[in-house]
């Protein structure tokens, strides 16, 4: 089958590859009839996340029809339609039952290592490195699911992929940044990033009752988005965002805040911007976190932070003594895309939600290594990627 | 409320890029010029003028301040245009016979042109709104991704019950009381 390799920091191929086979009885193996590029591949296209190998198939936002079933797996059956959510979750142990699907204490098989590097393992996740597992990713023709007794959520008749493809990752993503902030409607939610998960967490955020969302990015063509679905944009090469924050909010600053940002942010104009640019380079830090700073620094006192951007690995200069003293919570994490997924779906069928608004490019598959490079520079007014192997 | 993106300036990324650097070069050939002045008298063949060329460099220290840190470069690049003018009457009046370092007044005199082209170039870059009228193929502004209006859908997910693990306590949910 063809599949997009990675074979080191910005180069991806389009490979043949062996077919996948079932493992274990509770297998299932989709035929993939869609997946998409997320931001967070962008971690591994440029290097910045550590474990993978060359020949890892990437991807880890997909659906696709069941064309194989393990013995023990009741929940599937051939010609069932799905969408497969990022994490793998064995659904039975400790966090599983709490609903904390993306620390699944059994789904890791390389858990030894992520015990040893994060202190206790996370749970596996298709194709992201084999700190999570080392499983083959959905930027491919088919995927073996393992556990797919669990969270593959079976999607009705009359949606097209379009609709429901982003259940996987981004919209539950950003549909918990925004459930994470526990949401008043007193509230101003700032939103860093106005990417494909800033742009569900703004949507998310208007939904649950935000008096004020603003979406704080520098690509026009995604700032316009953000404001189409109820955002106030701020350019942040063009206006200070303290500035703007505080007229916004008659000085108090946004009560809260989500970074859908993470470990590579781009801001240009100021000086931990350019410290950490300069740290990265000798290896002295690994991600590059002025998202993270600056949202405590403009939060309201008491306000939370919520952390939904994929952070890798060390950060420095984190202005701990403000967030102490002004009594700030952070809620971050993996999505727990099983815990929002039934709702989520309901909200789509009920139209309150057409989460194809975000696709920018659809392109088959042998053009993924081009569109990653496309989707990385922001070229093209490129937002969102979406694969039809 | 006077937020939106339609600011005076409205440069374009690759304007505020090509500014950028070129107020870092300014930055570092003022830096050059102010502390080193004997060094870049003989790069240039104007020795004996080294006051004139600190004071040359404190213009571009200057002027690459104000490229880095204006929301609007516009008028830093044609200050730059000025002073690449002003730099090549000061090499020019050192091309003559009775400098023996004249071939070095040349050579100054060629990269100052290439400076003085690209610094032209930069300030003639078109702005974000020139672009976009020239490119509506990636105007987004009618992806609302909801059934109505964003003020019309505010609220419509209220009903949700937010986990009782990710519920800010009592004290700390309602902070704004207008």
């Amino acid at each position: 089958m063809k599949a997009l390799c990675w074979h080191g920091k910005k180069d991806i191929r389009c490979d043949t590859v062996p077919d996948p086979v079932i493992e274990h009885s509770r297998d299932a193996i989709v035929k993939v009839t869609s997946c998409a590029i997320c931001g967070s591949d962008l971690h591994l296209f440029d290097g910045f996340m550590p474990g993978m190998e060359k020949g890892d198939i990437m991807g880890h936002e997909f659906m696709g029809e069941v064309v194989e079933v393990g013995a023990d797996n009741k929940k599937l059956k051939i010609g069932d339609r799905v969408v497969v959510p990022f994490t793998i979750c064995c659904g039975e142990c400790e966090q599983c039952r709490r609903g904390n699907w993306s620390v699944c204490e059994r789904s890791n098989r390389n858990k030894n290592l992520a015990d040893k590097v994060f202190g206790h393992t996370t749970a596996g996740l298709f194709g992201y490195t084999h700190l999570t597992g080392g499983y083959a990713g959905g930027q491919a023709e088919y995927v073996r699911v393992p556990y797919a007794d669990v969270t593959p959520v079976k999607i009705p008749d009359g949606l097209t992929d379009e609709q429901v493809l982003f259940l996987g990752d981004i919209f539950p993503t950003g549909w918990q940044a925004a459930v994470q902030c526990d949401i008043q409607p007193t509230d101003t939610v700032a939103v860093w990033g106005a990417g494909p998960v800033g742009q569900f967490a703004i949507r998310s955020a208007v939904l649950l009752g935000a008096k004020q969302v603003i979406a704080i990015d520098r690509v026009p063509e995604r700032l316009t988005m953000a404001k189409a679905g109820g955002a106030i944009p701020i350019d942040f090469e063009e206006e200070s965002v303290l500035e703007q924050l505080a007229e916004l909010t008659h000085g108090k600053g946004p009560e809260k805040c989500i970074d859908a940002v993470g470990m590579e942010s781009h801001a240009t104009r100021s000086i931990d911007a350019m410290y950490d640019r300069a740290k990265q380079a000798v290896m002295l830090e690994t991600d590059r976190p002025h998202v993270l700073r600056e949202m405590i620094y403009v939060c309201r006192p008491a306000g939370v932070l919520s952390v939904p951007g994929v952070y890798g690995g060390l950060i420095d200069k984190i202005p701990f003594g403000a967030f102490m003293n002004k009594g700030l919570t952070m809620r971050t994490g993996q999505t727990h895309v099983n815990r929002w997924t039934d709702d989520l779906l309901r909200r789509i069928e009920e139209g309150q939600v057409d989460p194809s608004f975000v696709i920018t490019h659809t392109v088959g598959l042998d053009q993924g290594p081009d569109m990653y490079k496309i989707f990385r520079d922001k070229q093209d007014g490129c937002i969102k990627v979406v694969l039809k192997p | 409320m006077a937020i939106s993106t339609d600011k005076s300036s409205h440069a374009s990324r690759a304007l505020r890029r090509t500014a950028r650097a070129l107020g870092w070069f300014s930055v570092g050939l003022g830096m050059a010029e102010l502390l080193a002045p004997r060094a870049m008298a003989r790069v240039t063949g104007l020795r004996g003028r080294h006051t004139l060329i600190q004071a040359y460099g404190l213009r571009e220290i200057a002027t690459g301040i104000g490229l880095l840190t204006s929301d609007n470069p516009r008028p830093w690049l044609w200050a730059r245009v000025a002073g690449d003018a002003l730099d090549a009457l000061t090499l020019a009046s050192g091309a003559n016979r009775l400098n023996p370092f004249a071939d070095h007044v040349m050579r100054a005199m060629k990269v100052a042109a290439a400076v003085g082209a690209l610094d032209v170039a930069a300030a003639n870059m078109p702005d974000r709104r020139a672009l976009a009228s020239t490119d509506s193929r990636h105007d987004y502004s009618d992806r609302v991704g909801l059934a109505r209006s964003p003020e019309a859908m505010r609220g419509v997910a209220s009903d949700f019950m937010t986990p009782s693990d990710m519920r800010a306590p009592a004290p700390l949910r309602s902070q704004t009381l207008h």
